[in-house]
C-alpha cells in the first residue's frame, strides 16, 4: 500500500532530531528502524506531516559497557544486540528475547528503542527490559534528559513514559553476570508474535535459586513482572516440582487479552507453564 | 548461417531431475511481472471498497475525489452500470441454480466487505490512492448472513430480492445412477448388526495467498486491445472478455507474462480485470491496477468453507457397504467462474479407493455475506479425501482395527484395475498396496506404534499419535464429454504447436500457462526425446493469446497430462513431415528410413541426414519433393477420454503437548504414484509445497469474520502462513504405475500433496488424544482447540468440538439440520 504523502528530514545529531521534533510537534513521527511504523503508515492508520528518520543519528547507536551497566543506544538493532558478546555475557535474557524477533530481516532493521516506545504488548523486549531492572533515558527539549525504571516506563496499550516531543536515547541495563536466562515464547508459527511469551532470568546457587527475575509478554496492555513467582522461586531447589509449585500463580493480577490466537482463560494457563519451562531453562535444569 | 550441430541427448531427457531452466529470472526477479511492465501514458487505479458486508449504496460523493491532483476520472457504478456487464459464471452445476448479478462495481447494493464501489483514475498510483480517500460513500446498512448453516435457514437473505440464500442441489445417487446400491438399505443393515458412523466434519474458508497479488495493464492504444494479467486462464479470459463486454474476441489480446502463484486463486476473471477494460476502452488510454496485500486477502476469491455431514456403513469386520455424504458449501456473495462446482469436482471422490457398494451425495450451495469462494488447490478433491480419510480411521477405532488394515480391506487391488468406481469413474491404473507397503517401511511403523504405546503408559506429557491418509484423485481436467455431461461451459482439451526454425533450433507452443509450476523445463525435457535435439534448444512460449492462440490453460493438475500430450502429438507430426523430405533428399524410400536420436537414418547404410539439417532443407525450400509444403512446423490438439488419476499413501506422527495443545511434526512420509516422471526435481517440488500447503489447513491456516462481517485475517499478521522454519524434512518416494490414458503414462501431481496431507495431520492429531475420549479437532487445529478438547475430555463434558462431531443425528442432538431440502431419509 502507498503511505498518504509526508515531508521527510533526516538530522545529523540528537540536538538537530530534537530541534525537528520540536518544530513540527503532534505533526511528525519519528522513524527507527520502521518496522512498525511504516506498516502503520502504508496501511494509513496514521498519516503524519513530517517523518524525522533517526537513521543519521550516529550518537543513538552502539553497545557500551559502563562499569556496572550495558548502556544500549535506542537506534541500536536487534541483530547488533544479537551479536553483542557484553549483552549475551552481561544482560542474556536481552539476546535470547530477541533473537525472537520475527525474522532476521527484521531484525537487521528494527530497533530495540523503536520497540520500546513502539511498546506492542506483544513486542519480545518490552518483558527482558522489564525483568532486568533496566532504566530508560529520555531526552526532552533543551536537552534535558530523564531516567525513567522499566516499571515506570510503560504506562499502557502503545504507550510510554516518552512524550510527543522527546526522545528515547538509551536503554541501561544492570549487568546480570552469570545469571541464566530463557525466553519462552508460544506462537502457531515461527514469524508470528507472541500468544504468551515469558522471561526469566535466575542466579542459582548450588542447585538451588538465589535470585529469578520473570517478565510476561502478552498478558496484559503493558508488559509485567511476575513477582509473587519470583518471591516464591527464591530458595527453591531447581526440580520440576518445586518450580511448578511455584509457578503455579504466574498469572495473577495478569489480564490477557482474548483473540484468534486464544482466550484469556487459555492465555493465563499458558502463562503458569510457561513460566514454569522458563525458569526451569534459565536454572539450567 | 549456422545451423546447430545435432548433439542428441546422450541420456534421456525424460526422468532426469534437471533444475528448472526458468529459475534464474523468476528468483532474481529479472523478469516480467505484471506491475513490472510500463507502458507510456499509463494511468492508475485505485479502488474504493465497501467496508460493510451488505449495505445499499445511498449516495456517493465523488466531487473531492475529482478535484484532486492528477485525478482523470472517478467512477460509480452508476456510471457504468450499462457496459461493465456481470462477471460470469462457467458451471451452473443444475439447471435451476439460483446466479445472482454480479457487477464488477457495484450499483445499488454491496454484498460483502471488500466489493468494489467507486474506481479513481490518476497519473500516479499513489494520486489514486489519495483521491480514493476522498470519496465519500454513503451505506445503509442491511442484514448480513454470515454463518453457512444460518444461511442454510434462509432467515436473512445474502441478495434479498433473490428469496432465498440456497444456490443448487446437486446430487448423486448410486442406485439411481446404476453404478451400485442403496444407501438408505446400507444405513438400516448396519444399524441392526452392523457399524454405524455419522460424523459431521467443517472445512474452514481458506485464502489461497498467492505470493504475487494481482496486476492487470490494459492498453486500447493499438488495433488490439492488450490485457497483460496475473492469471492462470488467460485464453478463457480472453473468451469471456469478449462474450461479457461484446468486444469481437479478435480485437482482445490477453497475456499472462510470469505470474507468481496461483494455486487457484487466479483461476478467475476478476473484476478487477473487467473494470480495468471498460476503464481503458473508455478512456482511450492505457491503464494499470495492481492490489494490495490487504486488499488481496478481502476480495480476491476464498477457498473450501463447507459443513460436510458424512453416514458410513459397515459390516463389523470393517467391509464398508454404504457411504453417504451431504455438504453445505459456501459460495460467499457471489457464484464465482468455477464456484459451486468445486465441491461437485469432490462428488466423485469421496469413495476414494475404496469399493464401496452404495454411495449417495448431495451438496447444497449456500450464498452468504462474504467474500466468494472458488477453486483453491485441489478444488473439491481435498475436502472430499479429508471426509473419507477422516471416517476410516473413526470406523478403524470403532472396530479396534489398524487403520491401515481397515483400508486395505475396503481398497481396490492392484490386480483389479482398471475399476469402474460406485461413483461411475474409471480408474485406469494404480496399486495402492505397493505405495502402502513402501510407506510403512519408510515411516517405521511398527516402531512408532510401540513408542506411543509407552508414552500412554506412562502418561508422558507429550504423546504421539500416528495419521494415516490414501488418497486418489481425478485430475488432468479433462474430457471435454464429461465435462459438458456435467454443464461445465468449457471444454478440457489442450493445444501444442511444434515449430522447427532453420537454425535448428525448437519452438513449443503450448496452451496450458504456467505459474510457477515448470512447464519451460518439463516440455523441453519431453520434445528433447521426441525430437533427439538438445534440451537447451527448446524453448517454450505460453500466456500469450497472440502466440499461443488456442488452450484451456493451467489448474486441475491438467498441464503435464493433457497440454504435454498435445506437445507429444505435435512432436511427432514434425517427424512424420521431416520423413518424406528426408527420403527425398537421401534418394531413399520413407520404409528405408528409421528416425532415432534426432537422425534419419538410411537402414543398413551409414547415410542420413538430423532433423535440424532438414529443418533447413524445408525452410529454403530449394529441394523438395513435389507437393510437399515448406516447413515441419506442427500442431495437436489432444483431449483425453478420461481423467488422470494419481494416488498415494501418507503416513504422518505428531507429538502433542497435552499441557498447551500444541502439536509438533515428528516425521511424514509419503509414497504417490504420479505415474511415469518426466522430471524428478519437480515432482518433488510439487509434492512438498503441496504437503505444506495441507497441513497448513490442518495446523495454520482458516479465514475468519467478526459478527459484522469484517474479515479478522485481513493480514499475515493474522492469516497465519507457514514458512520454511514451520516445517520439517518430508521423506517423499514415489511407485509408478504409468497411466494408459496418455503416451507419457503421466499422471498428475500438481495437487496430490495438499490432497492427502490435512486428513493425515488431523488423524494423527486425533491417534493421539483419542485414549482421553476424543474423536474430533476442528480445523485448523490451533494448540487452544487442542487444549480445550483435553480439557473438556478430562472434565468429562462433551466441548464445542466434540459436540459437532458425536453422533449427531438422533432427534435431540446438535445439528440436525439438513442440507438436502427434502428432509433427505435417514
Ligand atoms: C513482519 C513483522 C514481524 C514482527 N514480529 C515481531 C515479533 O515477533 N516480536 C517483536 O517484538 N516485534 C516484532 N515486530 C516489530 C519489530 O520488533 C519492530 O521493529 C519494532 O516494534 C519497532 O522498532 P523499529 O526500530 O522498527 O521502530 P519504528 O517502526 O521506526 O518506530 C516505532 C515507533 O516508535 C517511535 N520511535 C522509534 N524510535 C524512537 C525514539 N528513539 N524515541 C521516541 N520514539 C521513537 C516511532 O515514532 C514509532 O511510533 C515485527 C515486525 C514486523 C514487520
Amino acid at each position: 500500500m502507498i503511505p498518504a504523502s509526508f515531508d521527510y528530514v533526516a538530522p545529523q545529531s540528537l540536538t538537530d532530531a530534537l530541534a525537528a521534533l520540536a518544530e513540527h510537534g503532534d505533526d511528525a513521527k519519528v522513524l527507527a528502524g520502521g518496522q512498525s511504523l511504516l506498516p502503520i503508515l502504508r496501511m494509513r492508520l496514521n498519516a503524519p506531516s513530517v517523518v524525522i528518520d533517526l537513521g543519521k543519528v550516529t550518537e543513538l547507536q552502539g553497545i557500551s559497557d559502563e562499569g556496572d551497566h550495558l548502556v544500549i543506544g535506542a537506534m541500536t538493532t536487534y541483530a547488533a544486540v544479537l551479536a553483542s558478546e557484553a549483552v549475551s555475557t552481561h544482560a542474556a535474557l536481552l539476546s535470547k528475547a530477541v533473537a525472537t524477533v520475527a525474522d532476521p530481516q527484521i531484525r537487521h532493521r528494527g530497533t530495540v528503542g523503536g520497540a520500546l516506545v513502539h511498546a506492542d504488548p506483544a513486542g519480545d523486549v518490552g518483558a527482558p527490559v522489564l525483568a532486568l531492572d533496566a532504566e530508560l533515558v529520555i531526552a526532552g527539549q533543551g536537552g534535558a534528559t530523564r531516567t525513567v525504571p522499566a516499571a515506570d516506563f510503560f504506562e499502557d496499550l502503545f504507550t510510554t513514559a516518552v512524550g510527543e516531543d522527546e526522545l528515547l536515547t538509551q536503554i541501561r541495563i544492570p549487568k546480570h553476570t552469570g545469571w541464566g536466562a530463557h525466553y519462552e515464547k508460544f506462537v502457531r508459527v515461527s514469524h508470528q508474535w507472541s500468544i504468551v511469551a515469558v522471561a526469566a532470568t535466575v542466579r542459582a546457587e548450588g542447585g538451588s535459586i538465589a535470585e529469578a527475575r520473570v517478565g510476561l509478554t502478552n498478558m496484559g496492555s503493558t508488559p509485567l513482572r511476575a513477582t509473587a513467582v519470583e518471591q516464591a522461586l527464591v530458595g527453591q531447589s531447581a526440580t520440576e516440582e518445586a518450580v511448578r509449585q511455584a509457578c503455579a500463580r504466574a498469572a495473577d493480577g495478569t489480564n490477557p487479552p482474548s483473540d484468534l490466537n486464544g482466550d484469556a482463560d487459555y492465555r493465563r494457563h499458558l502463562a503458569s507453564v510457561l513460566t514454569r519451562r522458563a525458569v526451569l531453562a534459565a536454572a539450567g535444569a | 548461417m549456422t545451423v546447430t550441430e545435432n548433439q542428441a541427448p546422450a541420456q534421456p531427457e525424460v526422468g532426469r531431475a534437471r533444475r528448472r531452466k526458468e529459475d534464474q529470472r523468476l528468483i532474481t526477479g529479472r523478469t516480467r511481472w505484471t506491475d513490472n511492465l510500463q507502458v507510456p501514458g499509463m494511468l492508475h487505479l485505485a479502488m474504493v471498497r465497501s467496508p460493510f458486508a451488505h449495505a445499499r449504496i445511498t449516495a456517493i460523493d465523488v466531487e473531492a475525489a475529482r478535484k484532486a491532483r492528477n485525478v482523470v476520472a472517478v467512477i460509480t457504478g452508476q456510471d457504468v452500470k450499462d457496459e461493465q456487464g456481470s462477471l460470469p459464471n462457467a458451471w451452473p452445476i443444475t439447471p435451476e441454480q439460483v446466479t445472482p448479478a454480479h457487477p464488477p462495481v457495484a450499483v445499488d447494493e454491496v454484498h460483502f466487505a471488500g466489493e468494489i464501489v467507486a474506481v479513481v483514475v490518476a497519473r500516479s498510483a499513489a494520486e489514486a490512492r489519495d483521491a480514493a480517500e476522498l470519496v465519500d460513500v454513503d451505506y445503509e446498512e442491511l442484514p448480513a448472513v454470515l454463518d453457512l448453516k444460518e444461511a442454510a435457514q434462509d432467515t436473512v437473505l445474502a441478495h434479498p430480492d433473490l428469496g432465498t440464500n440456497k444456490s443448487a442441489l446437486w446430487v448423486f445417487d448410486s442406485k439411481e445412477a446404476g453404478t451400485g446400491g442403496d444407501v438408505e438399505d446400507a444405513i438400516r443393515q448396519a444399524r441392526d448388526g452392523g457399524v454405524l458412523i455419522e460424523r459431521e466434519f467443517r472445512q474452514q474458508r481458506l485464502i489461497p495467498a498467492f505470493m504475487e497479488p494481482r496486476s492487470v495493464l490494459v492498453d486500447p492504444t493499438g488495433e488490439q486491445i492488450t490485457m497483460w494479467t496475473a492469471t492462470q486462464i488467460p485464453h478463457i479470459l480472453r473468451f469471456l472478455l469478449a462474450a461479457v463486454l461484446g468486444v469481437p474476441e479478435s480485437k482482445v489480446r490477453v497475456i499472462a507474462p510470469d505470474v507468481g502463484g496461483g494455486f487457484g486463486g487466479k483461476l478467475q476473471t476478476t473484476p478487477e480485470e473487467f473494470i480495468a477494460m471498460v476503464l481503458a476502452r473508455r478512456l482511450g488510454k492505457p491503464i494499470k491496477y495492481t492490489e494490495t496485500r490487504s486488499e488481496s486477502l478481502l476480495s480476491a476469491h476464498h477457498g473450501r468453507d463447507q459443513w460436510q455431514k458424512l453416514t458410513l456403513a459397515a459390516t463389523k469386520d470393517g467391509t464398508v457397504t454404504g457411504f453417504k455424504v451431504e455438504l453445505l458449501a459456501n459460495l460467499g456473495a457471489y457464484v464465482a467462474l468455477v464456484g459451486g462446482g468445486v465441491p461437485v469436482l469432490g462428488a466423485f471422490m469421496f469413495n476414494a479407493i475404496y469399493k464401496f457398494p452404495a454411495y449417495h451425495f448431495a451438496c447444497q450451495t449456500v450464498l452468504t455475506n462474504t467474500t466468494w469462494t472458488d477453486a483453491y488447490r485441489g478444488a473439491g478433491r481435498p475436502e472430499a479425501t479429508f471426509g473419507i480419510e477422516r471416517m476410516m480411521d473413526e470406523l478403524a477405532a470403532e472396530l479396534d482395527m489398524d487403520p491401515l488394515e481397515v483400508r486395505e480391506k475396503n481398497w481396490i487391488k492392484h490386480e483389479e484395475f482398471p475399476f469402474t468406481t460406485v461413483a461411475g469413474m474409471e480408474y485406469d491404473s494404480g496399486n495402492y498396496e505397493a505405495a502402502t507397503a513402501r510407506a510403512k517401511e519408510l515411516f517405521d511403523y511398527d516402531a512408532l506404534r510401540r513408542e506411543q504405546a509407552e508414552r500412554r503408559e506412562r502418561q508422558d506429557p507429550v504423546q504421539l499419535g500416528i495419521g494415516v491418509s490414501t488418497f486418489t484423485e481425478m485430475c488432468g481436467l479433462a474430457p471435454s464429454r464429461v465435462l459438458g455431461s456435467l454443464d461445465y461451459g468449457a471444454g478440457g482439451w489442450e493445444h501444442a504447436s511444434v515449430r522447427m526454425l532453420p537454425t535448428g533450433k525448437v519452438e513449443v507452443v503450448t496452451g496450458t500457462s504456467p505459474h510457477g509450476q515448470g512447464h519451460e523445463t518439463a516440455w523441453s525435457q519431453i520434445v528433447a526425446d521426441r525430437l533427439g535435439v538438445p534440451f537447451e534448444d527448446v524453448e517454450v512460449l505460453h500466456g500469450d493469446t497472440a502466440i499461443s492462440h488456442k488452450g484451456l490453460d493451467t489448474y486441475g493438475s491438467r498441464s503435464l497430462v493433457v497440454g504435454g500430450e498435445a506437445v507429444v502429438r505435435a512432436a511427432d507430426k514434425v517427424i512424420e513431415k521431416a520423413k518424406p523430405v528426408a527420403a527425398h533428399l537421401l534418394e531413399a524410400s520413407v520404409d528405408d528410413l528409421e528416425f532415432s536420436a534426432g537422425r534419419f537414418g538410411v537402414k543398413g547404410t551409414d547415410k542420413g541426414l538430423t532433423i535440424q539439417e532438414i529443418a533447413l532443407a524445408s525452410f529454403a525450400a530449394h529441394n523438395l519433393p513435389d507437393g510437399i509444403e515448406p516447413g515441419l512446423d506442427s500442431d495437436a490438439t489432444f483431449d483425453p477420454v478420461n481423467f488422470s488419476f494419481p494416488h498415494g499413501t501418507h503416513l504422518c506422527a505428531m507429538e502433542v503437548d497435552t499441557e498447551t495443545g500444541e502439536t509438533r511434526m515428528r516425521t511424514y512420509v509419503c509414497v504417490d504414484d504420479v505415474g511415469v516422471i518426466v522430471n524428478p526435481l519437480i515432482v518433488e517440488g510439487q509434492v512438498h509445497g503441496g504437503l505444506v500447503q495441507g497441513i497448513a489447513q490442518a495446523l495454520w491456516e482458516g479465514a475468519t469474520y467478526d459478527d459484522q462481517g469484517t474479515l479478522v485475517t485481513g493480514s499475515f499478521v493474522d492469516y497465519t502462513l507457514p514458512t520454511a522454519a514451520d516445517t520439517i524434512s518430508f521423506v517423499t518416494e514415489n511407485t509408478t504405475s504409468p497411466a494408459t490414458t496418455n503416451s507419457l503414462g503421466t499422471k498428475g501431481v500438481g495437487e496430490a500433496g495438499t490432497i492427502a496431507s490435512t486428513p493425515c495431520v488431523v488423524n494423527a492429531i486425533v491417534d493421539a488424544l483419542r485414549p482421553l475420549g476424543i474423536h474430533d479437532v476442528e480445523m485448523p487445529c490451533t494448540p487452544e482447540r487442542v487444549w480445550r478438547a483435553i480439557q473438556n475430555a478430562s472434565a468429562g463434558s462433551v466441548d464445542e468440538t466434540q459436540r459437532d462431531t458425536a453422533p449427531h443425528f438422533d432427534p435431540d442432538q446438535p445439528n440436525q439440520d439438513t442440507p438436502d431440502p427434502e428432509g433427505g431419509a435417514r
